[in-house]
């Protein structure tokens, strides 16, 4: 098999007539369940699930509907729909998550299958956004451009997303289940930190035919078991190559053994990583494969003809041939500091010369991070159309991307965004803070966590000070269901509840896994380093109240600059080599503050 | 007589399904007439059951073992899968099982938590008939094996994937288009 077939340049990926046809036949079955439920024929326990697997839940103030955006992939005529959506139903806005998925909080139930029908239109969906299925595939937002690409995990992506969408078998399980598909060398889909992670890799054993490629024949190594929520479980490799045609006959095999056996009596237990911690990986690893024994080989197994048929599907963007880096860009570069401050966070190199990648920040300061507003939508659209070959990606670190920009056109593409309000030049860096919707939106939180994150925010204004503390990732959960993402953040958050009071639990040392490709690490204009693996936060003490978190988060901070080697050094490396205690007595240090906290904690208690 | 479905039709039901007891202990097996047997009955009361007039059959509660009667098969002209929340969906890999592993041919129905928006992925898991819990209508509840035309998965109903099926041209693989 040709290379090729693996390692494309997808755009988007386009309905063929039965895909087409089974989106609108959903639409169609939502429609009249909804009318069943409305005219008191089916209970609101029944009701439920049925329209959780259509992204609807009931949350705090409103319903929510969370619209699947498959693996954070966009085009233009899609994200003008989703602002539509967003004036016509909802208050103007909308909330792209940590999962490539946006979330309007304020439609009307009775609104909801007129809704899916305008996203139909347009190749659009809520489907499994929620609800004990296989939720929306996620992958790196690199994918199909990054240097250190191994396979276009877009295709592979789309391949699970037919697998997985009403897979007859598995539509029931024991609990919410979650697939990551990273592509390239680096991990930039944290694997390690799904319910399965499939990270492409070539088969250490062959070698490339043209000498060129560094290994043989295309696999996928296997993770099962990771994830966050209120057990965060780094995942546990149990297949190291997996050949590609038999993908989806192994995780049947997996799911079959989930589905039967993870735990359907406490939704606290009931995640496939408790089924793996309690039978140990090992023997999970058994299991699967005595089940595959009988699925191996069968129909299920992928062709050549079926990936291609897949990748064939998705539009190529359409690259002008160019020599190489853009002189003037350079020249710019030099001229404009700003400019350049820019580039340096938010300007990611590409695999075709003369394009880069850029990501726009939805992490303005007062602004809930990653909200958008209808207006904004458009302004994003008109951009993508105007500088990116019409397409453009969702980040979990909640931003946007355009994925095709030529670097000539990067100053032209710089200023328009900063008119707009993308251009906070913050991509990694402490303040472009992840955060879930939080006490403000989300029925299940014990703590907001919009505040919190704008506070932070607005006690590190000063960008000169966010450059020198360097690459951070600070996250923020408003409760145990982290959708926060706060146990791999380089500093977590986590909203807590004490007698009804809001608290926050502070922990530091998390990692979503080795974002960067080792042989990148270090090089110029590779913004975003990362090395290091996966790894979940420790808590460094007792919890705080609001106003005193960006006190807490200074005082890390002054820890890190006071102890670190050099400017390389980030945080997240002085906490690995120093462990957490300096962090922690510096925080908790004087006796007052000691005796203060015992006393909030006594008083909480 | 209850009526359930069956093929696709609403038809009265033969079988008299017999249940634990709360306390876990086993029915009375009634002298004549087709049962539907707990699993536990048929463990225990195998030769007896065997011996009387009128057919028999077994049901399996969701966290039973389909394995459990696989050798067993010949002797029923019933098996059941409890669903005792419709949200349990062990009762699809058991199904599937059946039909696939251990080659089951006869009637598989679905008991318990059943009701009109299962229907779809239980036929195609290999189910044929189905009891509906109280109160639902099956007659309207017939719809639901139309809610989809077509399906990307192999199943007991579909046994190739619809990405094999498209290879043969048989579907709309929307190639070169
Ligand atoms: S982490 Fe908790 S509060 Fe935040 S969105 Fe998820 S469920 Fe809601």
């Amino acid at each position: 098999m040709q290379a090729s077939i693996f390692a494309g340049k997808t755009a988007m990926y386009r309905y063929d007539e039965i895909d087409q046809r089974l989106v609108d036949e959903r639409v169609v079955q939502f429609r009249d369940q909804t009318r069943r439920f409305l005219a008191g024929k089916l209970s609101e326990d029944d009701f439920r699930p049925l329209r959780l697997r259509n992204g609807l839940y009931i949350q705090r103030y409103a319903p929510m509907l969370r619209v699947a955006i498959p693996y954070g992939l966009l085009a233009t005529r899609q994200l003008r729909t989703l602002a539509h959506i967003a004036r016509k139903w909802d208050r103007g806005y909308g909330h792209f998550s940590t999962r490539q998925n946006i979330q309007f909080n304020w439609p009307k139930l009775e609104d909801v299958p007129d809704i899916l029908a305008e996203l139909a239109k347009v190749q659009m969906h809520a489907i499994q956004t929620s609800g004990n299925s296989v939720r929306n595939i996620t992958t790196d937002h690199f994918a199909g451009i990054a240097r250190d690409e191994i396979v276009d995990s877009f295709v592979w992506c789309e391949l699970l997303r037919q697998w997985s969408t009403f897979h007859p078998e598995f539509s029931y399980l024991p609990r919410k289940f979650k697939i990551a598909v990273n592509g390239a060398e680096a991990d930039r889909a944290a694997t390690f930190l799904h319910d399965v992670g499939l990270h492409a890799v070539r088969d250490p054993r062959g070698t490339g035919s043209d000498g060129a490629s560094p290994g043989g024949e295309i696999g996928f190594r296997v993770i099962v078991g990771g994830g966050m929520g209120r057990t965060p479980i780094i995942g546990h490799v149990i297949n190291e190559f997996l050949p590609w045609p038999h993908l989806l006959t192994y995780l049947e095999a997996i799911f079959r053994v989930y589905n039967r056996y993870g735990r359907r009596d406490n939704i606290h237990k009931a995640r496939i990583k408790i089924l793996v911690k309690a039978r140990t990986p090992e023997k999970f690893r058994e299991e699967v494969e005595a089940e595959w024994a009988h699925l191996k080989d069968g129909p299920s197994t992928l062709t050549a003809e079926e990936v291609r048929r897949v990748e064939g599907r998705f539009t190529r963007p359409a690259y002008g041939k160019l020599a190489g880096d853009d002189a003037g860009h350079a020249a710019r570069l030099a001229a404009e500091p700003a400019f350049a401050a820019w580039a340096r966070r938010n300007v990611h190199p590409h695999k075709v010369p003369g394009y880069a990648a850029v990501t726009l920040s939805l992490k303005k300061t007062g602004v809930p991070p990653g909200d958008a507003t209808a207006d904004q939508m458009d302004a994003v659209a008109d951009l993508a159309d105007r500088y990116s070959l019409g397409e453009l990606r969702v980040s979990h670190e909640q931003n946007l991307i355009l994925a095709d920009v030529r670097q000539s056109e990067l100053h032209a593409l710089w200023q328009a965004a900063k008119a707009l309000g993308f251009a906070t030049p913050n991509i990694g860096l402490l303040t472009n803070i992840i955060c879930c919707p939080g006490g403000d939106f989300c029925s299940l939180a014990n703590a907001k966590s919009i505040p919190v994150a704008q506070a932070i925010q607005e006690r590190f204004d000063d960008l000169d000070y966010v450059y020198d503390i360097g690459e951070l990732d600070l996250n923020i959960s408003g409760c145990m269901n982290s959708c926060g993402h706060h146990h791999v953040g380089h500093i977590g958050i986590l909203g807590v509840d004490k007698n009804g009071e809001e608290w926050y639990q502070i922990s530091i040392g998390g990692n979503q896994g080795r974002t960067t490709p080792s042989p990148l690490l270090g090089k110029e204009g590779v913004p975003q380093s990362g090395g290091g693996g996966a790894a979940l936060g420790k808590v460094i003490g007792p919890s705080f109240a609001r106003e005193q978190i960006p006190d807490v988060i200074e005082q890390l901070i002054r820890v890190y600059l006071g102890r670190r080697e050099s400017e390389e050094e980030r945080f997240i490396d002085v906490v690995w080599r120093l462990g957490i205690d300096p962090f922690k007595e510096h925080v908790y240090g004087s006796h007052h503050q000691r005796q203060a906290s015992r006393n909030r904690s006594l008083a909480a208690a | 007589m209850a009526v359930i479905i069956k093929d696709r039709q609403v038809v009265t039901d033969p079988w008299q399904r017999l249940e634990l007891a709360p306390d876990g202990s086993l029915p009375a097996i009634p002298p004549a007439g087709d049962i539907l047997a707990p699993l536990a009955l048929w463990q225990v009361e195998r030769n007896a059951l065997l011996a009387r007039p009128g057919r028999i059959g077994v049901w399996l509660d969701s966290h039973e073992d389909p394995a459990a009667i696989a050798e067993d098969l010949r002797h029923f002209g019933i098996v059941a899968v409890n669903f005792p929340k419709f949200g349990d969906g062990r009762g699809y890999s058991t199904a599937q099982l059946l039909r696939s592993r251990y080659g089951w041919k006869g009637e598989l129905r679905a008991i318990g938590d059943i009701f009109r928006d299962q229907l779809f992925f239980l036929s195609s898991c290999g189910f044929d008939a189905y009891a509906l819990r109280e109160g639902e209508d099956p007659q309207e509840a017939l719809a639901a094996f139309g809610d989809f035309s077509e399906a990307y998965q192999a199943s007991v109903e579909r046994p190739v994937p619809l990405f094999r099926r498209r290879d043969r041209g048989v579907a709309d693989g929307g190639r070169g288009s």
